[in-house]
């Protein structure tokens, strides 16, 4: 099917001309039922597995080299790996919490495919010993929740999930969870914190990592929901035919949404490595372009979290690799792009507003500095901001994360790229992440700060009130 | 001024130890344990790295994040939470570079950011961490010009203590105190972000015994204690280091006063005792010390009533009546005083021929439990198995509740409670067993026989935890358990938990009873007309001793009744003779704690009115009858000491009597046990158990304008079934009765008590369970009725 | 004012019984409690507090964390505007003034006949259908002022009720784990071994 109007029964979705692994059902109807999914050789990479001892299942996931999904890019088979030697139980916790601005993918994964993730969860399992699942899908995902829950009743009258499966010697429980909004639990020790009944803090880091130390203490896998998606078509087809897609340092293909002022905003799925921003911002096969008579002025490649891009960095594929040094990441597959017509200090700080409300709370850097950087952003949209506001900015900035923060390189501007990653005086990357779109937008567009702001004398107010 | 933040030396250096790594801190290389927290090894080694949340005693959350160091690492220097990050060999760091400096100035401004910056009015203001590091490590000024986070002035989370929101910076210190130390998670933080708060649940307070500490802790003054707030500036405030004698434990404290006027305590971190902790019991009875009732002057009874008189004639009346007396003096307490206290009377006893003498006032065990080889906090803490024949500790002796606690969640430490109903233990005991008042012997015996739990006593080091749990019943039932325990475990120690503050110092140092003659049986005598002069050292017998008839009848029928004491305690309206003493806090002296351990107790302010030591009275008495001790001063008192007892002597003499106490055990042989015998329970009746609360009618507490309304009142407990059975609804009146009395109760169900027992605490406002108590009684059975 | 219901103690009991530890039920209690109310009691708190074995302020601890809980009533319908960057840039800001407008409350209001609260909510996962929205967590995508409008008057005449449930209600389909099919629950401290199907070999 050619890219034509959006998908009817996954809102946003655009099929195209290419390779599909995770979303090949997306086009059917009944692509989230039992029977769709069985009659379009579902549960068949699970089959394929039991039928070969667990510790081949996970040599094959470790070559095929499956990507972390969820934002950090680091491999499954590996992580998997990382567990210690001989403690039990060991626990499988799925991330469908997906909140990072921009992100719109493992929504439809769970409403359009439920059981490809139950599947890739039973193989996860399977390979590295994993004996209870967890699915925590966002509390506000309603659709995707009672996919879920349907699917995992249908798979457990049918034997593919619980005890014995499919008559083998694996039984695994998978239990639904559901979060209760907030951004933060995304964050893996946090998503464990939550699923324990707490707040979801995230835990600290070093020294423990949940492979190590995660759920009730235990050793405790964190995935994303497409990266476990990734597994069933990674079984029947082998790692051979997974590598062959993409590059060898980015296999498969993965999810990407493009939001904003494109002519098709909308959730594409891509050849791994290969794709560049300029394929899928203005190939016909995705977006087609800018709005009408509109040109592109700068864009967020890896969700509200990166360092953004200009026009200059389009030719970059999705390859970690290279988006790196070039000054940011490519997280979540999230794309959001603005248009000439955009007010960016504006823009900025939507994000910066999202991840200020958005703080767990823990870290003083994050929960004092991004709505310290909230406000006065938002004093300087609302015309009411001096130009000691700007300086300002980037040192709050530098009390979350200290020294050079990445940015792209700007023909324009005459600056050159500083790579990613940054310091961070953080637990996790929420706090950078309010920093991240105020230190691109200054960076990138001062002028538009500058137009904005009076000039004032700056009037020091004393610290401390006491005098000793 | 630090208090609880001293690292206690808890690492001790052992040159060949395998877990020994080395590092350098500030150019200066220094040895750490593998595992070890970077900013613990610092503390040791005197480099003080700034931080808010980081608290020895407790897992570190890194939430502050004011301790950032800078470390050496593979791709240059790395800047890490020093509260977080363990030691590693070889490790480089640094802790004044340019970039720590300004990630901690950075941190500083953003805590101050939404800072209320009232520290003139504020009562941690001049002790404040946060002011002081704002000092030290801040920017100096605040370009935070937007308007601050407001939420309503400090409001009370229980009847104790106060929060400020707006102070607050959200270190989890009190919050994670209340979860992790005192396992009371009454408070939390609530909301997220930048909205986050500390709040307790609506409606139910932050009543935790334990909730000064969290004022203690609080780095900043949104916590502030009832008792404390605007009574002293830090500036105004001397101190002394001293010993907490409210309970047996001993936790090492802060005497703070402000112009000649007690003002706070604060708990000092004493490795082998409270590690920093108090209770508000204890942190907050300096209240008493206060009180306008104290006694000030001698009073002695003309034409029927009490009248003020002056020490010499007072004291001529006690030495003539003395005389009289021949050898029929009884002296009855001295477990509030000092071992000064104890020993000095102890001789008088000795002089004027006594036989009848005991520090206990019949609601401990028989004295020679400390006979029995004995176990310390620590040596139980570290322990693989804790058999608790006790009382629930929270309520009696609760900071020894927390370092056991401490043990059972994070040391594999494995408790086995044998107790007649839930104590604040059994959630984290390893076994938890309800047995009837009686059938302790017949309990432990019944668990020996369990395989699981005989391989546990046998897999490691036993301490047995043994106190009077049931004031209702013979204490002989708890000695004859102990022995059928120590009967199947030889091995095993004993960590007698008698509760009152120097109990086992006085018991140590003259005022033990002699065979068969303890306090029971010595107001017995008196109630028979066999005690001439009966000195009541800080004792009230009748508010204290169970059998309240006995009490009763036996100052009744003492000849002649000296009470030397703090305040007119109900025994005492009785005297002939009252002598006002020096309290808590009014003088210098050692004291001995439930282990055996002597530490020092201070003088800080002026003895109110007259009153003067035990000591001294002892002293004068022994002039005035010619038996002169030959002592002037505390010193003479203590060298006297030292030629009768010599270990008490070796003790008080040594510097760590000062700082850790050090442990004097006697040797002693085992005491013969025998359960007395128990008839059977008739179906109709409850088997009785009288047991202590926290707060009760003591005058410590009942004399703290704070505490006062803290005792929940007298009320018979018993399980619901058997509340349904009486057929009385929660709260309502019924009539508790036996052959001895009957009385009117509230009763309340608590499904942590099991059916057929009947809880009473002890010593409540309300009606008084003791009338249905007999010293003879080998257990004590009642009938509830619904009225 | 209201504890669990018996019905939902029984749902309570069976979602607690799918953990290792009772307290991971806390989140799934709390929705269960709203879906009873429409918001979360105090009653209900210390009642979850009973039952997963923490104390009611470590529950409310928890409650209070998360964007979805409501502590005081709250419209039939929640409506959450997402104000996040992709909405933001295509016009999310206008709809929630013409939203203010034609429902007559500021944002975090209740409209007077009780029926619609209106929010500001950040980024909801549909960030290619922008501006979007949420009526009780069911979504509407690509609104304008038109199927705003369409929306509120369908909500009003009744004509959404059966395709969107009061507020507290999430989803409508509950997992059962059948007695005889799963696989079963475990405290973590009685695991020792590695499951059986790695046959004894290690994991790599
Ligand atoms: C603040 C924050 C939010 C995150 N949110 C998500 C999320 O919503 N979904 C997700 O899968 N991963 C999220 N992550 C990444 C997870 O921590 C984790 O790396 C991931 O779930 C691991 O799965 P993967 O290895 O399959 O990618 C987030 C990380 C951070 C720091
Ligand atoms: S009240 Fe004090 S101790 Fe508690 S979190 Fe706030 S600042 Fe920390
Ligand atoms: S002391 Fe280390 S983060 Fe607070």
């Amino acid at each position: 099917m050619s890219a034509g109007g959006t998908n009817a029964f996954a809102p946003g979705f655009y099929e195209g001309n290419r390779p599909r692994i995770v979303t090949s059902r997306f086009g059917m109807e009944d692509s989230h039922s039992l029977g769709r999914y069985v009659a379009t050789g579902g549960y068949d990479g699970l089959r394929r597995a039991l039928a070969r001892p667990a510790q081949e299942v996970h040599e094959e996931v470790r070559s095929a080299t499956v990507l972390g999904r969820g934002g950090a890019g680091f491999p499954a088979g590996t992580k998997w790996g990382l567990t210690p030697q001989d403690v039990w139980p060991r626990y499988l916790v799925v991330n469908g919490d997906e909140s990072e601005p921009g992100t719109y993918k493992d929504r439809l994964l769970m409403e359009r495919d439920p059981h490809q993730l139950i599947e890739g969860c039973l193989i996860a399992c399977y390979a590295a010993g994993l004996s209870q699942c967890f699915l925590y899908i966002r509390g506000e995902m309603a659709l995707a929740q009672e996919r879920v829950a349907t699917a995992l009743n249908e798979a457990y009258a049918a034997g593919y999930v619980g005890r014995n499966i499919l008559g083998s010697s694996f039984s695994v429980d998978i239990v639904l969870h559901w979060g209760a909004g907030a951004y933060v639990v995304g964050e893996e020790t946090a998503l464990i914190e939550s699923l324990e009944g707490n707040r979801g803090m995230p835990r600290l880091k070093p020294p423990y990592f949940p492979a190590a130390i995660g759920l009730y203490g235990q050793p405790t896998i964190v995935n994303n929901v497409e990266t476990l998606s990734n597994l069933p078509w990674l079984m029947v087809n082998g790692a051979a035919a997974y590598t062959a897609i993409g590059t060898p340092t980015s296999p498969g293909t993965r999810m990407v949404a493009v939001s904003g002022h494109v002519r098709r905003p909308g959730v594409y799925e891509i050849v791994n490595g290969t794709t560049t921003f300029r394929d899928l911002l203005f190939g016909e096969g995705f977006c087609g372009g800018m709005r009408e008579g509109r040109s592109l002025k700068a864009f967020v490649p890896g969700g509200g979290s990166a360092p953004w891009f200009l026009p200059d960095q389009l030719d970059l594929p999705f390859e970690a690799s290279q988006v790196g040094p070039a000054g940011s990441m490519l997280g979540s597959g999230a794309v959001m792009v603005m248009d000439d017509t955009t007010d960016i200090p504006k823009a900025a700080l939507t994000l910066t507003r999202f991840y200020a409300h958005e703080s767990c709370g823990k870290c003083t850097p994050c929960r004092e500095g991004g709505t310290w950087l909230e406000r006065i952003l938002s004093r300087i949209v609302d015309g009411k901001g001096t130009d000691a506001d700007l300086d300002q900015l980037l040192e709050v900035g530098q009390s979350i994360c200290p020294g050079a923060f990445p940015h792209a390189s700007s023909e324009r501007l005459g600056i050159s790229a500083v790579p990613f990653p940054y310091r961070m005086n953080t637990i996790c990357f929420v706090g950078p992440s309010a920093y991240a779109p105020v230190h691109s937008a200054l960076t990138l567009f001062r002028e538009e700060f500058e137009a904005r702001v009076t000039k004032r004398v700056h009037i020091p107010v004393t610290a401390v009130g006491a005098s000793r | 001024m630090s208090t609880t933040e001293t690292d206690a030396g808890e690492m001790p250096e052992v040159p060949a130890d395998p877990n020994a790594v080395s590092i350098s801190i500030n150019g200066r290389t220094v040895q750490a344990r593998k595992g070890e927290l970077i900013i613990a090894a610092a503390d040791r080694e005197g480099e003080y790295i700034p931080r808010f949340c980081y608290h020895p005693r407790m897992s570190p959350v890194g939430m502050c994040r004011q301790c950032m160091v800078e470390v050496e690492g593979p791709r240059g220097p790395m800047m890490v939470v020093s509260c977080m990050t363990p030691v590693a060999d070889g490790q480089v760091v640094r802790t004044e570079t340019e970039q720590v400096k300004r990630a901690q100035e950075g941190m500083i401004e953003l805590l101050l950011a939404n800072h209320p910056l009232d520290c003139p009015v504020c009562d941690k203001g001049g002790e404040c961490p946060l002011q002081d590091q704002a000092f030290s490590h801040g920017p100096g000024e605040s370009r935070f010009v937007e308007e601050k986070r407001h939420y309503e002035k400090p409001i009370p989370i229980s009847d104790l203590v106060f929060l400020d929101r707006e102070r607050c910076i959200l270190c989890d210190r009190c919050t994670r105190f209340a979860r992790e130390v005192a396992g009371d998670p009454l408070i939390s933080f609530t909301q997220r972000g930048n909205n986050t708060q500390v709040m307790t649940f609506p409606d139910e307070p932050f009543a935790s015994y334990f909730s000064g500490n969290t004022v203690q802790i609080c780095p900043v003054g949104a916590l502030t204690a009832q008792p404390y707030r605007f009574k002293a500036r830090p500036w105004d405030l001397e101190q002394r280091e001293s010993t907490c004698t409210t309970c047996s434990v001993g936790c090492r404290t802060v005497v703070q006063s402000s112009r000649d006027e007690l003002v706070r305590y604060q708990g000092v971190d004493s490795d082998p005792v409270n590690w920093g902790w108090m209770c508000d019991r204890g942190r907050f009875n300096f209240q008493s010390v206060n009180s306008e009732d104290r006694l000030d002057t001698p009073l002695v009874r003309q034409s029927g009533q009490l009248a003020a008189t002056s020490w010499s004639a007072a004291l001529d009346a006690v030495a003539r009546e003395m005389r009289s007396a021949g050898g029929a003096v009884a002296v009855l307490g001295g477990a509030r005083g000092t071992n000064e206290d104890a020993f000095m009377w102890g001789l008088l006893a000795d002089a004027v021929g006594s036989n009848m003498r005991d520090a206990q006032l019949d609601d401990g065990l028989p004295a020679a439990v400390l006979g029995l080889p004995q176990a310390t906090i620590d040596s139980a803490c570290s322990a693989g198995t804790v058999v608790l024949l006790a009382p629930d500790l929270k309520e009696e002796l609760p900071v020894l509740h927390i370092r056991l606690r401490d043990a059972a969640t994070k040391r594999g430490l494995r408790i086995i409670e044998v107790s007649s109903h839930d104590t604040g233990l059994t959630a984290h005991a390893w076994r938890s067993v309800r047995c009837e008042p009686g059938a302790q012997a017949d309990t432990v015996r019944a668990l020996l026989a369990d395989p699981a739990v005989s391989s546990q006593l046998a897999s490691g080091d036993v301490v047995v935890v043994a106190g009077r749990a049931n004031l209702a019943e013979s204490a002989e039932h708890t000695v004859a358990a102990i022995d059928a325990l120590l009967a199947a475990v030889p091995a095993a120690t004993v960590l007698p938990v008698l509760r009152r503050g120097n109990v086992r110092g006085a018991l140590g140092l003259g005022l033990a009873p002699s065979a068969g003659n303890d306090a029971a049986a010595i107001l017995e005598s008196a109630a028979n007309g066999r005690v001439g002069c009966l000195v009541l050292l800080g004792a009230d017998p009748l508010s204290d001793v169970a059998d309240a008839d006995l009490a009763r009848r036996g100052i009744a029928g003492a000849r002649f009744v000296v009470a030397i004491d703090t305040f007119m305690t109900q025994s005492a309206t009785h005297a002939d003779v009252v002598l006002p003493a020096a309290a808590y806090g009014e003088k210098d002296g050692t004291t001995t704690n439930l282990e055996g351990r002597v530490s020092n107790v201070v003088q800080k302010i002026t003895p109110r009115g007259t009153s003067r030591a035990d000591w001294m009275v002892a002293a004068e008495l022994l002039h005035m009858l010619g038996k002169d001790a030959g002592v002037a001063t505390l010193a003479d008192v203590q060298k006297l000491m030292a030629t009768r007892y010599p270990a008490f002597g070796a003790a008080v003499s040594s510097a760590e009597v000062r700082r850790n106490g050090v442990v004097v055990t006697a040797p002693a042989a085992r005491p013969a046990a025998s359960a007395p015998a128990v008839a059977p329970r008739s179906s109709y009746d409850f088997r009785l158990v009288v047991s202590r609360k926290l707060y009760d009618k003591a005058l410590g507490t009942a004399k703290s304008p704070s505490m006062a309304n803290l005792a929940p009142g007298a009320a018979v407990i018993v399980n619901p079934l058997d509340a349904e059975r009486v057929g009385a609804r929660d709260g309502a009146g019924v009539r508790v009765s036996n052959a001895h009395s009957s009385l009117v109760l509230p009763l309340v169900a608590s499904a942590s008590v099991p059916r057929g027992t009947a809880i009473v605490p002890f010593n409540q406002p309300g009606a008084d369970i003791r009338e249905l108590v007999r010293r003879g009684d080998s257990v004590t059975d009642v009938r509830i009725e619904s009225i | 004012m209201a504890r669990l219901t018996e019905e939902n103690v029984r749902l309570a009991q069976e979602i607690i019984s799918r953990y290792p530890k009772a307290r991971s039920a806390t989140i799934p209690l709390l929705h269960l409690a709203q879906e009873q109310d429409g918001y979360v009691t105090d009653d209900a708190m210390a009642h979850i507090a009973e039952l997963v074995g923490a104390s009611p302020a470590e529950v409310y601890g928890t409650a209070s964390f998360y964007e979805m809980f409501k502590f005081h009533p709250v419209g039939r319908y929640v409506i959450n505007i997402c104000g996040t960057m992709s909405c933001a840039l295509m016009g999310a800001e206008d709809l929630m003034h013409h939203a203010e407008e034609k429902l007559g409350v500021r944002m975090g209001g209740t409209t007077d006949d009780g029926l619609i609260t209106l929010e500001r909510a950040e980024c909801q996962a549909a960030c290619t259908e922008a501006p979007c929205l949420q009526t009780n967590y069911r979504y509407s995508f690509r609104v304008t002022p038109e199927s705003f409008d369409a929306l509120v008057d369908d909500l009003r005449a009744g004509r959404l009720a059966d395709e969107i449930p009061p507020h507290g209600v999430v989803a409508r389909v509950r997992q059962h784990i059948p007695a005889d099919r799963g696989a079963g629950v475990h405290a973590p401290e009685d695991v020792k071994s590695a499951p059986a199907w790695l046959d004894g070999k290690a994991a790599l």
